[in-house]
């Protein structure tokens, strides 16, 4: 075998004086480490020994203070308020029995659940206080404060819960908080959360939960044999989270509610020019102050499964046929292929035939010849079925689209839906048939299969009167930490261009301002004195195509079966500053349901006085 | 293989010093799992007997074959591992931001204790191509310097501290014995002083906590801070004599961090006193000094600079570990070699010690 080199004699002992050096090092480090030793148990061991045998330094957390959520105008929406809570250190209680009869004698506590999570306790680290109940009663905290003493082992700690001041204010858009959930923990989404957190479940709370929560703090306290803090040996402050102000401004939104108020539907008002969002309100709505305590099961079996969707945001999840509205597309997609003049003029006999089909204008005898501005004002049916018919529906899709149509808008809040813009294509590869020709006139009139959100209806006529920009809907106006420093500043963010001439904006402006403002228009209950208002009513049914011989008026409908009003304005349509998008499910015509409304957001928002 | 004489030379001492430190290692772990013990605190304790158990049969393996040949197996294996490191950076198991753990089938291991060992092997096989035993150059060391540097970039890309720290002080202790010029000393330690802003700067932002937290507890009074102010308690509660088997109420009541782990050391320290501790400490010093005389028998460089390395794996582990659990030193999150819960570093070791015998063994063979 060969062998590896061998040691000649002088390197042998050169080696060996190399390990006499190491042997030294060695036996000076040993000999410091038993000097330490000695040093931390026989000099100072007496001490050490006292301090372990009173050993009562606790490590606490100091949970940082979520950031606050304000309005664009600094007015504070959400905060948070001290809450009471009880705590039980398993390892300081003597008699245990003893301990939960008078505990339940002086408060509103639950024996059976407190002794299982005493026991569960018990078996862990029995010196860690455990939670026994959250947010006590006044009366509560009273009584169990003034018997501290003879309650060993209990312990009372403030912490901060969230409060959202204005009972079911922008409910949908703040979201709420709650526990920390098993799967978001292992996401890893939430590094800097524990089990027993409360972190932003929906809404403005969760899009921003990072920025909110702030870091926690702790501190090491010395505390007596019953539990109480007798002094703090150091500490590291917690870092609140960064404060929130939305753009929406919170008079607008309350009003947007109350208008809203015994209906189902969505209010969104939004700043044409940039894309903030001054409200957005959906109804019926609920109150987040019930989720930070913990809903049971009951309340939230009956919460998520009721009829009413009152969890649903309908501004960004409701889709909805966009009814009339829709002509507006279909009006400047006609203009800008030339399937249409302006001066144009289409015969309405009340009826148009497709086949066998037969399909009605909403005025049963009929508009007449009407020109695409009166087209427009009365919302003749007829004449967007003809152009819809010119244009077929790939084009009516590809102009619906540039407007962001049949795709989420952008927002980034809890999970928004699309709509759907329908097109030969996406019908044959969804249900295996081709497209009809009777589907293109109807959804020419914006039913079928059209679909769309109230936000994109808001965005919509926004894109249309600010010269054809598609600003992306945002709801945060800034956030910033409570030191000073800033994480966000709004700024406009564009989704892209409409490329329609400004003539072809202009004609269609100058209807939309007929609407409202002409004799016959549909929306003249949009009306305002000193301020031009423009819009489009919308009326979408809700069940097919009314057959000849169908109850006539509203009323004699049943509720559900009733159509959903529309009504999206602008104003002032010249230099705007404000849209508004309202629906109202079931709610009838547009003009008479909707369109009040949205005469009073804008109003309000514009000072106009009645 | 195996003839008379190596059953002659086998190591009883070394062993019976290892059968003595498991048994001690096992007993404090009891005692350090124990209020835990519904808590999954009993199979830890479980888990560490049969990890000594396959230990000792690593070690006994490890005695069967001549040393020689890993001195031709050493880049080989050194490679190997290299690649071990690499692809735990892309499959390893991540826990609490690091990714350590490489998983076959139901057992994991950390490839970067494995490292430790290679380390040695492959500088022994540098050191000992050498007949000759002028100094060192510092341009004669790029070759261990890549070498080390190879594994500690990989096993700080974990990212662990410590333990690439913890190699180039492997490699630095083997260089240091192998001799090198004063100069040429001088010249590092200068130009160490001067790229030691640039390591800083380098370092993450927990990594500079720690060195802050050494250099004052206090700053970080919820991690390190309070770690090293309950271990001080529980030791120095020991006294003398010590609070006796499973009374040490530092222990019972869970205030020591890592207690099975990093901080084995304290509960023995709690329960067994100063003579506990000083007991334990002069095992190691005697297992220290006795790998030095093997070291110093063996009758080729391959030979001495393996059990050199070996050592210092050893020696270095405990002065860490003691001195970080005493507030000495920062806390590293290096466990106490041989003593701590832990099955990769302990099948490493026995494998370390292993070889050490073999060395042992095998030192009357050219006589």
């Amino acid at each position: 075998m060969l062998k590896p080199s061998h040691f000649d004699s002088a390197s042998t002992e050169i080696f060996g004086k190399q390990l006499k050096l190491a042997i030294l090092f060695i036996l000076v480090v040993f000999g410091v480490l038993i000097l330490r030793l000695w040093f931390l148990q026989v000099v100072n061991g007496a001490a050490y020994r006292d301090r372990s045998e009173h050993n009562r330094i606790r490590l606490q957390d100091i949970p940082p203070f979520r950031g606050m959520i304000l309005d664009r105008n600094g007015e504070v929406l959400v905060d948070n308020r001290p809450s009471y809570d009880l705590y039980v250190i398993p390892e300081e209680v003597q008699d245990r029995p003893q301990l939960l009869n008078r505990l339940s004698s002086l408060g509103d506590i639950n024996r059976a659940a407190t002794e299982r999570l005493l026991d569960k306790a018990a078996r862990g680290y029995p010196f860690k206080p455990v939670c026994i109940k959250k947010d006590m009663s006044r009366d509560e905290l009273a009584s169990i404060e003034s018997h501290r003493f003879d309650l060993p082992g209990v312990m009372i700690c403030v912490s901060a819960q969230r409060h959202y001041f204005y009972e079911g204010l922008a409910s949908h858009l703040l979201g709420y908080v709650g526990e920390i959930s098993e799967g978001q923990l292992s996401s890893g989404q939430f590094p800097k959360n524990r089990p027993g957190d409360l972190i932003g479940k929906r809404g403005v709370e969760l899009k921003w939960q990072t920025q909110l929560n702030g870091n926690r703090g702790g501190e090491q306290v010395e505390v007596d044999a019953v539990g109480r803090k007798i002094a703090v040996v150091s500490q590291k402050a917690p870092i609140s989270g960064a404060n929130i102000s939305l753009t929406i401004e919170k008079g607008l939104q309350s009003l947007a509610e109350k208008c809203l108020q015994g209906k189902h539907g969505s209010v969104v008002a939004i700043n044409p020019s940039n894309g903030e969002i001054l409200a957005l309100a959906s109804s019926p709505s609920y109150d987040p102050n019930r989720f930070v305590k913990g809903l049971d099961e009951k309340t939230w079996q009956t919460m998520a499964s009721s009829k009413d969707f009152p969890l649903q945001n309908r501004a960004l999840t409701g889709q909805y046929p966009p009814g009339s509205v829709f002509k507006i597309v279909v009006a400047l997609a006609a203009l800008e292929e030339g399937v249409v003049t302006p001066e144009e003029e289409i015969f309405c006999n009340g009826r148009y035939s497709v086949g066998n089909a037969t399909y009605r204008c909403w005025k049963k005898h009929g508009h007449g010849g009407v020109d695409l501005h009166r087209a427009l004002v009365e919302s003749c049916d007829v004449y967007f079925y003809t152009l819809g018919r010119r244009l077929g529906i790939d084009k009516v899709a590809q102009y619906a689209m540039r407007f962001g149509l049949g795709k989420e808008t952008g927002l980034d809040l809890d999970t928004e839906k699309g709509g759907l813009i329908p097109t030969t294509q996406w019908k044959l590869k969804r249900m295996g048939i081709p497209w009809q020709r009777g589907e293109t006139v109807i959804s020419a009139i914006g039913q079928g299969f059209v679909l769309t959100t109230p936000l994109q209806i808001a965005n919509l006529i926004s894109a249309v009167f600010n010269g054809g920009h598609v600003y992306r809907p945002q709801v945060t106006k800034w956030v910033r930490k409570p030191s000073g420093g800033s994480l966000f500043e709004f700024a406009p963010i564009s989704d892209g261009e409409l490329g329609i001439k400004p003539t072809h904006l202009e004609l269609v402006k100058k209807a939309l301002v007929g609407v409202v403002n002409q004799p016959h228009g549909t929306g003249s209950k949009a009306r305002l004195k000193g301020v031009v208002v423009a819009g489009k009513t919308g009326t979408a049914q809700v069940v097919a195509l009314k057959k000849e011989g169908a109850p006539r008026r509203e009323e004699d409908i049943p509720w559900k079966l009733r159509d959903h009003a529309w009504f999206v304005g602008i104003a002032p349509a010249w230099k705007p500053k404000i849209a508004v998008a309202v629906l109202i499910e079931h709610g009838g015509h547009g003009g008479s349901a909707a369109g009040p409304i949205a005469q009073e957001i804008i109003k309000a928002y514009l000072n106009v006085p009645s | 293989m195996l003839d008379r004489r190596l059953i002659q030379n086998f190591d009883w001492v070394l062993l019976l010093l290892l059968l003595v430190q498991a048994g001690i290692s096992i007993l404090n772990l009891y005692s350090a799992t124990y209020p835990i013990r519904e808590m999954g605190g009993s199979e830890i304790f479980f888990k560490q007997i049969y990890w000594f158990l396959i230990g000792f049969a690593v070690l006994l393996l490890a005695t069967t074959f001549n040393y020689f040949a890993l001195e031709r197996l050493a880049y080989p294996i050194y490679f190997f591992t290299i690649g071990l490191l690499a692809l735990v950076l892309f499959v390893g198991r991540v826990t609490s931001g690091s990714q350590r753990w490489l998983a076959l089938g139901p057992i994991s291991f950390q490839p970067s204790e494995l490292a430790k060992i290679v380390m040695v092997l492959v500088l022994a096989k540098f050191f000992s191509e050498r007949s000759d035993f002028k100094e060192y150059r510092l341009r004669d060391l790029w070759q261990p310097f890549m070498l080390t540097a190879l594994p500690c970039f990989l096993i700080l890309k974990e990212p662990d501290l410590g333990t690439a720290l913890f190699l180039a002080l492997i490699s630095i202790s083997m260089v240091l014995i192998a001799r090198v010029r004063w100069r040429s000393l001088l010249l590092l330690a200068g130009s160490f002083g001067l790229s030691a802003p640039v390591i800083w700067f380098g370092l993450k932002e927990y990594q500079q906590k720690r060195v802050f937290s050494f250099l004052s507890p206090e700053m970080d009074p919820l991690g390190a801070g309070y770690h090293i102010n309950q271990s001080k308690i529980a030791i120095g509660s020991g006294q003398f004599w010590g609070k006796g088997f499973l009374k040490g109420t530092q222990t019972r009541l869970h205030f020591l961090p890592e207690q099975h782990t990093d901080f084995a050391f304290s509960v023995l320290a709690e329960e067994w006193g100063l003579v506990g501790s000083v007991v334990l400490l002069l095992m190691y010093l005697f297992m220290i000094l006795w790998g030095l005389n093997i070291a110093k028998n063996s009758k080729d460089r391959f030979g001495s600079m393996i059990a050199v390395g070996i050592v210092s794996i050893i020696f270095w582990q405990v002065f860490i570990n003691v001195g970080m659990v005493t507030g000495l030193l920062p806390v590293v999150g290096i466990p106490l070699v041989l003593f701590s819960y832990g099955g990769s570093s302990l099948i490493t070791t026995m494998a370390a010690m292993g070889i050490l015998m073999n060395i042992s063994m095998r030192r009357f063979m050219f006589q």
